[in-house]
């Protein structure tokens, strides 16, 4: 079934077109990389859909068109989880995870017995109980990371938006936070749309690459189909390497410069 | 069962800071001078509770006293101090800066020029007109101020971010100010009435005032508490408050109108007292937390106290005049800010 469709996204910054004519189909428990250079349109591809973007074109969900005047219909749908998340160091963690509620509670309501249960249930998936009462300052980094994913989940939306999830993870909590999102999506189907910059990471994980060049979306497929030597020359003006392991995975790796 | 903890431990620091506003209050009657000897007025206050009866001995000219002139100045801090500190920690939150305070949004300029205006035109003797003109003028210059200044900042860009909605503030501020400055100047008879006003005063405080603001600060007060979980949410930033479905404009736009309601009504009766809005929400956040959902309802008691407090000295080292409120205000608030930033720094 169709969960996430985009149809003809246009979204400019004053004269300057960041992303133009961006069309796509996601299914249900889909996971997309969009890949690209520095300034293709990446995050503003996700950060329209989360609503923090003015566009034009549509956005929908269950096939029902984002209303752009719906802050909170938008958030029911569609969960955004930030690159540089804010985070108050003197929040606790169970009032973070409420905030993933803030769509479902009227304007001057307060949070229900329910919202907290469904905090505890997302805590508990995430290995996060017992956490509650903590603040976030004392907090890891990985530790982080599952709690903003933790409060992307209380949102109880079937579309999932990550911004470089992993661009300020070691590579032990990259692989760890890429694991649960793919558990997570096979689990609940939530429908995955993220924007990476490790190649290779994105290949392994995704279930279809999309490589934007200014603003457009230039190929999409596979990783093997995606990542080739000559896209990666085209588009992001790199000499690389494309090596094909036993297993299917592809990884890419630059030349030195000097050695062309 | 964490957040039936919390909120026992809410109600706790709730009804403790009652506890507080309400010695306070008893103690700002039965300091002052004249009047009944201080030790007599819990026994006539007890006295005044239905079916309790207590012999004070205290005349009843001298309650008149108390009743007619302590009393209204000690509610008028009260309402004057609790709304400064909610005004001001809405308006922190709203903008998350700490630094910020209710006059930011050019309030008080406005209503600085409304009352220079009325002093210079007036003359010295604005007692002749039916109504008094001054906390209306002072009230609208207030209002209109922010209101311009809302206009003019929210209409550049269609961006979500709220500088220029601060610097929009900066402009008003500074114009609203050059008027004043240039108003004064033309006239400078009226230089030492403006200036006493600037300073902010409780001394003439009367029952009349106390109605005055009371509608709307009942107003702004409800409506600023309502949103004490929307203010929480607004913590993790404008983009991440959105994405959680939060309509930021809107948030904003009620907020500050809200708190700029309450603000110009109590400048209006008592002139610009400094300090409050941004001492108290802070003390409140180093011991509570920062929180909205405590730090909004402890800033109203807790601000209301602070101010009868405070106003208690003024009122008895009043030779050879009566010091401005706004100068007792930072003059205990700054060292005790000081010290409990201090003890909080090395308990961390």
């Amino acid at each position: 079934m169709t969960v996430l469709g985009f149809c003809d996204l246009r979204v400019t910054y004053g004269k300057h077109v960041a992303v133009e004519s961006y069309n796509d189909i996601l299914y249900s428990g889909e996971w997309v990389c969009v890949i690209g250079p520095n300034g293709a349109g990446k995050s503003s591809v996700l950060r329209a859909a989360a609503g923090l973007l003015d566009y034009s074109g549509s956005v929908a969900v269950d096939q029902k068109e984002v209303p752009a005047t719906s802050a909170r219909w938008r958030a029911q749908h569609i969960a955004f989880v930030p690159q540089s998340p804010l985070i108050p160091l003197d929040m606790t963690v169970q009032e973070y995870v409420l905030l993933g509620r803030n769509p479902y509670i009227p304007y001057f309501g307060v949070e229900t017995a329910g919202d907290r249960g469904i905090v505890v249930d997302v805590l508990q998936s995430l290995d996060l109980a017992g956490f509650e009462r903590r603040y976030l300052a004392t907090l890891s980094g990985g530790e982080i990371q599952r709690l903003v994913i933790a409060r992307a989940l209380a949102q109880q939306a079937p579309v999932l938006l990550l911004d470089e999830p992993t661009s300020a993870l070691d590579i032990g909590h990259q692989q760890h936070a890429l694991e649960l999102v793919d558990r997570l999506r096979r689990e609940r189907g939530l429908t995955v749309v993220s924007a990476m910059h490790d190649l290779t990471l994105a290949g392994m994980y995704a279930d279809r690459l999309v490589l934007m060049h200014e603003g457009r979306s230039v190929a999409q497929g596979s990783a093997a189909e995606v990542l080739r030597p000559e896209n990666l020359a085209k588009y992001y003006g790199v000499s690389a390497r494309v090596h094909r392991e036993p297993d299917g995975t592809i990884v890419v790796i630059p030349n030195r410069g000097e050695r062309n | 069962m964490a957040s039936a903890r919390g909120t026992s431990r809410l109600t706790l620091w709730v009804v403790s800071s009652a506890v507080v506003l309400l010695v306070s209050c008893v103690l700002g009657l039965m300091i002052g001078p004249a009047g009944p000897q201080w030790w007599r007025i819990p026994l006539e206050l007890l006295d005044r509770i239905p079916f309790v009866n207590v012999d004070s001995g205290i005349a009843d000219r001298d309650w008149t006293i108390v009743w007619q002139i302590r009393a209204p100045r000690v509610v008028l801090a009260a309402i004057v101090g609790a709304t400064l500190s909610l005004s001001g920690a809405s308006f922190q939150g709203v903008f998350r800066n700490p630094l910020v305070d209710p006059y930011l949004l050019g309030v008080a300029a406005g209503a600085g020029l409304g009352a220079t205006l009325v002093f210079a035109l007036g003359g010295s003797r604005p007692t002749n007109w039916l109504i008094d003109p001054l906390p209306l003028v002072a009230f609208g210059g207030g209002m209109s101020a922010v209101f311009f200044t809302y206009m003019v900042g929210t209409s550049f860009g269609r961006t979500r971010s709220n500088i220029s909605l601060v610097l929009a503030g900066v402009a008003v501020t500074s114009l609203a100010t050059a008027v004043q400055t240039f108003v004064l100047q033309r006239n400078n008879d009226v230089v030492r009435q403006v200036y006493a006003w600037i300073l902010g005063r409780l001394s003439s405080a009367t029952w009349g005032d106390v109605r005055l603001v009371i509608p709307y600060v009942l107003v702004s007060t409800v409506v600023l508490l309502m949103h004490r979980r929307l203010l929480d949410v607004l913590r993790v930033g404008d983009d991440e408050a959105t994405a959680l479905g939060t309509n930021i404009r809107r948030v904003r736009l009620i907020v500050v109108s809200a708190a700029t309601l309450g603000t110009a009504a109590v400048v209006a009766v008592s002139g610009l007292i400094g300090f409050v809005g941004i001492i108290v929400p802070h003390a409140v956040r180093l011991v509570v937390g920062a929180s909205y959902r405590k730090v909004l309802p402890l800033s109203v008691l807790l601000g209301g106290a602070f101010l009868v407090l405070v106003d208690i000295p003024s009122r008895v080292m009043s030779d050879p005049a009566e010091i401005p409120i706004g100068v007792v205000t930072a003059f205990f608030g700054a060292p005790f800010f000081l010290l409990l930033l201090r003890t909080r720094e090395t308990t961390q």
